[in-house]
């Protein structure tokens, strides 16, 4: 392992909570509904991180948890059954209904696993339940794609096939790059975890080799691993050197020869470096602050210094999983200050004094930090946009060149002169 | 449990956020998880704040829960007050903390700080955004003049004769996420300065813990947002004698009350009434010709309490419209809306649900709907233009220009808000006039965009289900001739038109419908 210099910080945070990944997931899965068991901040805060008025009905919900609720456990109980047929009758449609478990509802021990294998024995052949808990006092907002993703492996049937199983949410687009590519070298039995459809469900067995593509599946490995999957080592595919150590992974996996993957991969590392270049003359030197929110933090520190020379400050995380992440930590430079959690004001005091020349935060940060002379980044882009893979590099590098060209066209020449 | 797909106030303390947002020289220290940090955004993103919300989440996580969260609480607590420094301190719960009971206000309490401690139990279970807010309000103006308010005497809104100065007042109400209120307060000081009455304090925006404790220094209180500001006018009249208006001065019948008001609570002869009618453009404009077109428009309300009160008058007594629906997402304005609708002769709809409020809409067939973000999406759904008058705010409720919706400029932005999305007279006439030219197609009308031609999609595969429906059902067919007739109906009303003719033909027991049917059922209807 590269010597980074890893250090640990608590206090407030300004960190999304795992419902957030709802989000994605639902748009991922369009056969599935959310249903989260919370409060009215649990609701509030899914349409606000989602701007979900664009949509007719949207495919998650919150149950709100009411005075009379709370009162007693039996009433909740039978509370949450009804809703749950209102739904059902409401939205015919739905295959998997995800009951997702908030603050309030693990502090009051609402037990969902029972209340799912309820629902599950009555809508036997209609509608499948699952549930997990996307709530801030375990999970923090990636982490929620990781519970979803663990709650649906026990559904998964088994198979000795031999595959390659690509897990986490990509883009659509993107995931059909990928198995083009698979295909290309030779590996043709290509699925991906969570599926379009929730309902076709890949099955997996001791011939299946995991290949993560979002670096914040922890607990989903792990059960993956109890199956018999072989989880394959490798940093994750962002930029072109994520990406194509990514693919050389899963053909090492293969058995498939290395030359015949750079021969695949070689005009399209090409193309995607030349694509680079032009943000790169604006990234090249500048100093990056990364601040903790989707635990992508450490794979993009790693492609914005090694492919866009960027200089880096302090990457923060709000979580890290040496062994997932110990490829793309050796991949980072010498001395690269990792900070696991947060503590915010603190984090923010660093920023300040650090001078940098571009923040990664979320959005109740970026303003803030601009309205002090600070170019920022907002972080939930990179969940929300298609990054992964060789193709979409430039497109990454770009997300982090925008906001100083435009600094640079607002300060130096309109505003100034104006 | 209520299930719920989206909603219009967010929780309680998103209230008290507002408050403290809207102020300076506090700081909300709250026992939250990590995740209720979202609520930055609205105030970051949404209204473009170049500041951070004034709030500490102390972030407890699940292992914390059998330890000592009152211990995380307290240091929360000391290090918001060292970093801040604050003058006041407000400490709340979000609901998860409500559940395990640390009580941080008597916490903060007992911590021996010298600054006024305000404790805040908002109850998360069963308020809203906008109680939390008024809560909020109330409990920094109780907290900061409970002392002051045994020493004084009751105030006389007429003493600034005696003291020898100009009348004084408060406004109170404007927070950060209302709708306007940044402009509204502007306007409302500019109607007051040329009365020559003078602002003392306008709170929760932009005021300090400073200028709450001289409130008292006020003649009377301008609660501009009952929602907000009644339950602490209500409070300073009791406490300190200090009478409120209760008039909100949007529109321009209700901006002239509103100045009456004002000036009967003061006892200040008003001097200028009659320049009153002429300080906006809106009567002239109603007034003028083109508005003609604008009479027995039906129009669809749904809002807060406040807005939606107002917008009903507006609609019916100064644009001339016909008001079809009535409703409010606030349960504490239930009564004064349902009284509001009452005298309009329609029910009020009192509800949370976006899409009870959606089918109210689609039943009233509106021509013109005014309500929140929300409706303005239902709208368009629907192929109905919209304009927007209320909360939950949208960053497109921020403009950058200078658009309140209060007083005399309030009206003219009103007019043009609400008549843009419809068609100009003219317009429509020329419509009328060419309709049946084979150029003309429905739904290149200027002010729909591109929604109306897939509104008028929706509303055709609308007309092709329902047909098949009622063929079904009474075995009603439309004829050539009626079918051809119902196209000549103007678009936005042929819906309305086409189910009036089959119920028409139903109870009559017709089995179809030509041209004649459609003016028999037209003229029976009237």
């Amino acid at each position: 392992m590269s010597k980074v210099d890893l250090n640990k910080e608590t206090g407030p945070r300004e960190v999304f909570c795992g419902l957030t990944s709802i989000v994605w997931l639902h748009r991922r899965m369009p056969d599935a509904f959310f249903l989260v068991v919370g409060s009215r901040t649990c609701a509030h805060l899914i349409q606000s991180a989602a701007g979900v008025m664009i949509f007719a009905e949207p495919r998650f919900g919150t149950a709100i948890l009411e005075e009379k609720d709370l009162a007693g456990l039996a009433d909740a109980h039978e509370e949450l059954d009804r809703v749950v047929n209102d739904l059902i009758s409401r939205r015919p449609e739905i295959k998997t209904l995800f009951l997702v478990g908030s603050c309030p509802s693990e502090v009051i021990k609402l037990d969902l696993a029972t209340v799912a294998e309820k629902l599950n024995s009555r809508f036997l052949g209609q509608v499948r339940f699952v549930n997990y808990s996307g709530s801030g006092i375990e999970t923090t907002f990636t982490q929620g794609e990781d519970g979803a993703l663990k709650a649906l492996v026990p559904l998964m049937e088994s198979t000795d096939d031999e595959k390659l199983l690509l897990v986490g949410t990509l883009a659509n687009n993107v995931e059909d790059r990928f198995k083009k590519i698979f295909n290309n070298i030779g590996i043709t039995n290509v699925e991906s975890f969570p599926p379009r459809q929730s309902t076709e469900l890949p099955k997996i067995g001791k011939n299946t080799k995991v290949l993560l593509a979002q670096p914040y599946l922890s607990d989903t490995v792990r059960d993956l691993k109890h199956r018999g999957c072989e989880i394959i080592q490798a940093p994750f595919p962002l930029g072109v050197e994520g990406s194509t150590k990514w693919v050389l992974a899963a053909a090492a996996a293969f058995k498939i020869n290395e030359l015949k993957v750079h021969e695949v991969i070689a005009p399209l590392a090409n193309r995607a470096r030349q694509a680079i270049e032009k943000h790169k003359e604006i990234l090249r030197g500048k100093k990056l602050f990364l601040l903790p929110e989707s635990q992508l933090e450490i794979s993009l520190a790693r492609f914005l210094h090694n492919e866009c020379e960027m200089e880096l400050i302090e990457v923060g995380t709000p979580y890290l999983n040496r062994d997932l992440m110990e490829e793309e930590l050796n991949l980072l430079p010498d001395d690269t200050k990792i900070v696991e959690g947060q503590h915010v004001e603190k984090q923010l005091d660093r920023v300040r004094a650090s001078n940098p020349d571009l923040v990664v935060c979320g959005m109740g940060l970026a303003n803030p930090l601009e309205a002090e002379g600070i170019s920022t980044k907002w972080s939930i882009e990179m969940v929300f946009s298609p990054i992964h893979g060789i193709d979409q590099a430039a497109d990454l590098a770009g997300l982090f060149s925008r906001p100083l060209t435009r600094n640079q066209i607002l300060t130096s020449k309109s505003l100034a002169t104006h | 449990m209520e299930l719920t797909l989206w909603t219009y106030e967010g929780p309680p303390h998103v209230g008290a956020m507002r408050v403290a947002s809207s102020m300076k020289d506090i700081h909300y220290v709250l026992h939250a998880p990590q995740g209720d940090t979202y609520a930055d955004l609205l105030f970051t993103m949404i209204e473009r704040r170049g500041q951070r919300p004034p709030v500490t989440y102390t972030t407890f996580q699940a292992r914390d829960l059998g330890g000592d969260t009152a211990e995380l609480v307290k240091r929360n607590i000391t290090e918001a007050v060292e970093r801040f420094k604050p003058k006041t301190l407000l400490v709340g719960e979000s609901c998860t903390a409500e559940l395990i009971q640390d009580q941080p206000g008597a916490l903060a309490k007992g911590m021996g700080f010298d600054i006024p401690i305000v404790n805040l139990e908002l109850p998360a279970y069963s308020k809203k955004e906008n109680w939390g807010a008024s809560e909020t309000f109330y409990q920094i103006i109780r907290t900061l003049l409970k002392d002051k308010v045994n020493e004084i005497e009751k105030i006389n809104p007429k003493r600034w004769m005696s003291l020898g100065r100009r009348p004084k007042v408060n406004i109170l109400g404007p927070t950060l996420l209302g709708f306007r209120c940044r402009d509204d307060v502007i306007e409302i000081q500019r109607i007051l300065s040329e009365q020559g009455i003078d602002t003392n304090v306008v709170a929760p925006l932009g005021s300090s813990p400073d200028d709450i404790a001289r409130l008292t220094d006020a003649d009377i209180n301008i609660c501009i947002y009952h929602e907000i500001a009644e339950t602490s006018c209500e409070w300073l009249k009791r406490n300190c004698g200090m009478e409120y208006t209760t008039t909100i001065p949007i529109g321009i019948k209700n901006t002239i009350n509103f100045i009456n008001e004002v000036h009967e609570k003061l006892d200040l002869p008003l001097t200028n009434q009659e320049e009153l009618e002429h300080k906006s453009k809106l009567p002239w404009y109603s007034k003028s010709v083109d508005s003609n077109y604008l009479t027995g428009k039906r129009v669809f309300i749904f809002g807060d309490g406040t807005h939606a009160i107002a917008a009903a008058k507006i609609a019916k007594d100064e644009l001339g419209f016909e008001v079809v629906g009535l409703g409010t997402y606030s349960r504490e304005m239930a009564r004064q809306v349902r009284a509001a609708a009452k005298e309009l002769n329609i029910e009020a709809l009192i509800t949370n649900s976006y899409l009870e409020v959606e089918d109210a809409m689609k039943k009233a067939s509106p021509e013109l709907v005014l309500g929140t973000q929300m409706e303005r999406h239902s709208a368009k759904r629907l192929g109905i233009p919209c304009s927007v008058i209320s909360t939950p705010m949208h960053v497109q409720d921020v403009p950058a220009r200078y658009s309140p919706q209060m007083g005399w400029e309030g009206a003219n932005v009103i007019f043009d808000d609400w008549v843009h999305p419809l068609m100009m007279g003219l317009e429509e006439h020329l419509i009328d006039m060419f309709k049946h030219d084979f150029e003309f197609v429905d739904g290149h009308q200027s002010h729909l965009g591109h929604t109306a031609t897939k509104g008028l999609d929706n509303k055709e595969d609308e007309h092709a289900q329902s047909n098949i429906n009622i063929q079904k059902k009474g075995n009603i067919i439309w004829t050539d001739s009626g079918r051809a007739e119902l196209t000549k109906v103007p678009f936005f009303v042929r819906g309305k038109v086409k189910s009036n003719t089959e119920k028409y033909a139903l109870s009559k027991g017709l089995p179809e419908i030509s041209d004649e049917t459609l003016y028999d059922a037209k003229a029976y209807f009237g």
